[in-house]
């Protein structure tokens, strides 16, 4: 066999697709339902890290560094196969899906709050001296500035958070990864990978591409 | 009788570096108070603390007889109270020379959108800026921006106005439309309290000249007494210094 039939079987391809196709869907689910929870989760560990109490300021830190040292493979294992002992027992999607969210929180939390220092003082003090409250002052004046700002470093994690959902297919999760790797078994022959990959790379991609206009852009807007 | 805004032994410190020391000022309505004095002086300390962007630690100060206070209901009132303008603007720059003015008016007073850029529009035109109303900020020049950040502090009506040398980063060709402006304020008997390196404008427009130095103020007369016959010998040699530079 030449290897073109054994990595690229355009027969193989055809028959497994339908499969394939289906495990890009549990994966863009998963993706985008970790990305959104993480991100609201970071913002709140984030304006806990820069205006809560004391205490509670230290636990933020804790968390953000604590998950951002855990390899995700760790925790996805422990959340899955560990917490039912305490009788908490997750389906491999929800199990999947705490520990993407997790471990995406605790970098989006160090994003949002990178952007939110980034944003001068007197945007602060002119907001304060007009008399807005803390809240006006986030959500009219600073978030808004803020989130310019982390653009490209958040679409950075959101391809991150892809690429890692990739690891759910260790708990028997039937995202894209895991289809191709049980329709390669199927059909003896590893062409269905390289179709995942190649799947992964066009959802991605253009991602990539993004950040990069992004940052360029960003970079000509600050001078 | 203490003034409309009254501070009485004012002392702050950050760490070891005493700021001020025991800074007493009465206020009245109308007034239009100037502050002189070389850099590190704590002129703009001190107008900082009047609107508690700086934490005083001794001391009180009052404004229309409500205490400066860091608790929230103190604070909300001093702020909606005593309007600032900053020597580096701070327009929000995610937002149209409109909307800037627009905000506080809709968040703090609780405007209609509708009467907020009624009143916005109104104080653009007062200072002279009403055709740039869609534009951002930085599309204006320095100048602009400046008489914005006046027509933001006075949409919200205050019953005092603080500048923190309101013309120190502008361009000398853009100083005098902003003292243009401020000095119809000062007609229009606006309480108003300037940290000023402007001596022109402090001769002509101020009822009285505060002199600072170190912390302390040095002198304080009307511009006549301080610009023509200085009692102090520091206050001399800064006038002499910035006079004849």
């Amino acid at each position: 066999m030449d290897i073109f039939t054994t990595f690229f079987n355009g027969r193989v391809l055809v028959e497994t697709l339908p499969l394939l196709l289906m495990g890009l869907e549990v994966t863009i689910g998963l993706g985008l339902a970790s990305i959104v929870a993480g991100m609201v989760f970071g913002l709140f560990i984030a304006l806990v890290r820069l205006y809560a109490a004391t205490p509670f300021q230290v636990m933020a830190i804790v968390y953000i560094d604590i998950f951002r040292s855990i390899p995700i493979l760790v925790l996805l294992i422990i959340v899955y196969y560990a917490l039912p002992f305490i009788g908490i027992r997750l389906t491999s999607f929800w199990a999947a899906w705490l520990t993407l969210t997790l471990i995406s929180g605790a970098y989006t939390a160090e994003i949002f709050r990178a952007g939110i220092e980034a944003i001068p003082k007197g945007q602060f003090e002119g907001s304060q001296a007009l008399g807005l409250n803390y809240f006006y002052m986030m959500v009219d004046v600073i978030l808004p500035q803020a989130f310019k700002i982390v653009i490209p470093p958040l679409t950075n994690n959101c391809i991150n958070v892809m690429k890692d959902t990739a690891l759910a297919s260790v708990v028997a999760m039937p995202d894209l990864l895991k289809q191709a790797t049980q329709a390669q078994a199927l059909a003896a022959n590893p062409t269905p990978l390289i179709g995942a990959a190649l799947i992964y790379i066009a959802m991605l991609w253009p991602l990539v591409a993004l950040v990069t206009r992004l940052e360029k852009r960003f970079k000509a807007g600050r001078r | 009788m203490p003034g409309f805004i009254s501070l009485k032994g004012v002392c702050k410190a950050y760490g070891s570096f005493q700021a001020l020391h025991n800074v007493d000022l009465d206020v009245a309505e109308g007034e239009v108070v100037c502050i002189i004095g070389p850099s590190g002086s704590g002129k703009s300390t001190l107008v900082r603390c009047i609107n508690l962007l700086e934490r005083y630690q001794q001391g009180e100060i009052s404004i229309a007889g409500v205490k400066v206070a860091p608790d929230r209901d103190h604070l909300a009132k001093v702020r909606a109270n005593v309007g600032m303008v900053f020597q580096s603007f701070n327009l929000f720059p995610h937002l149209t020379v409109k909307r800037n003015v627009m905000l506080a008016p809709m968040r703090v007073r609780k405007l209609k959108a509708a009467e907020a850029e009624t009143r916005a529009l109104t104080l653009l035109r007062r200072v002279g800026i009403a055709d740039q109303a869609e534009k951002y900020p930085e599309q204006l020049s320095g100048g602009q921006q400046q008489r914005v950040a006046i027509a933001r502090a006075l949409a919200m009506e205050p019953r005092a106005l603080l500048f923190d040398e309101p013309t120190s980063s502008l361009d000398p060709e853009m100083v005098g439309e902003v003292l243009d402006v401020m000095r119809n304020l000062a007609k229009a008997h606006v309480t108003m309290i300037v940290v000023t390196h402007e001596m022109g404008f402090a001769r002509q427009v101020a009822d009285r000249v505060i002199m600072m130095d170190g912390g302390r103020i040095i002198e304080t007369g009307t511009p006549k007494e301080i610009f023509d016959r200085p009692r102090e010998q520091r206050t001399r040699d800064f006038l002499q210094a910035v006079l004849t530079h």
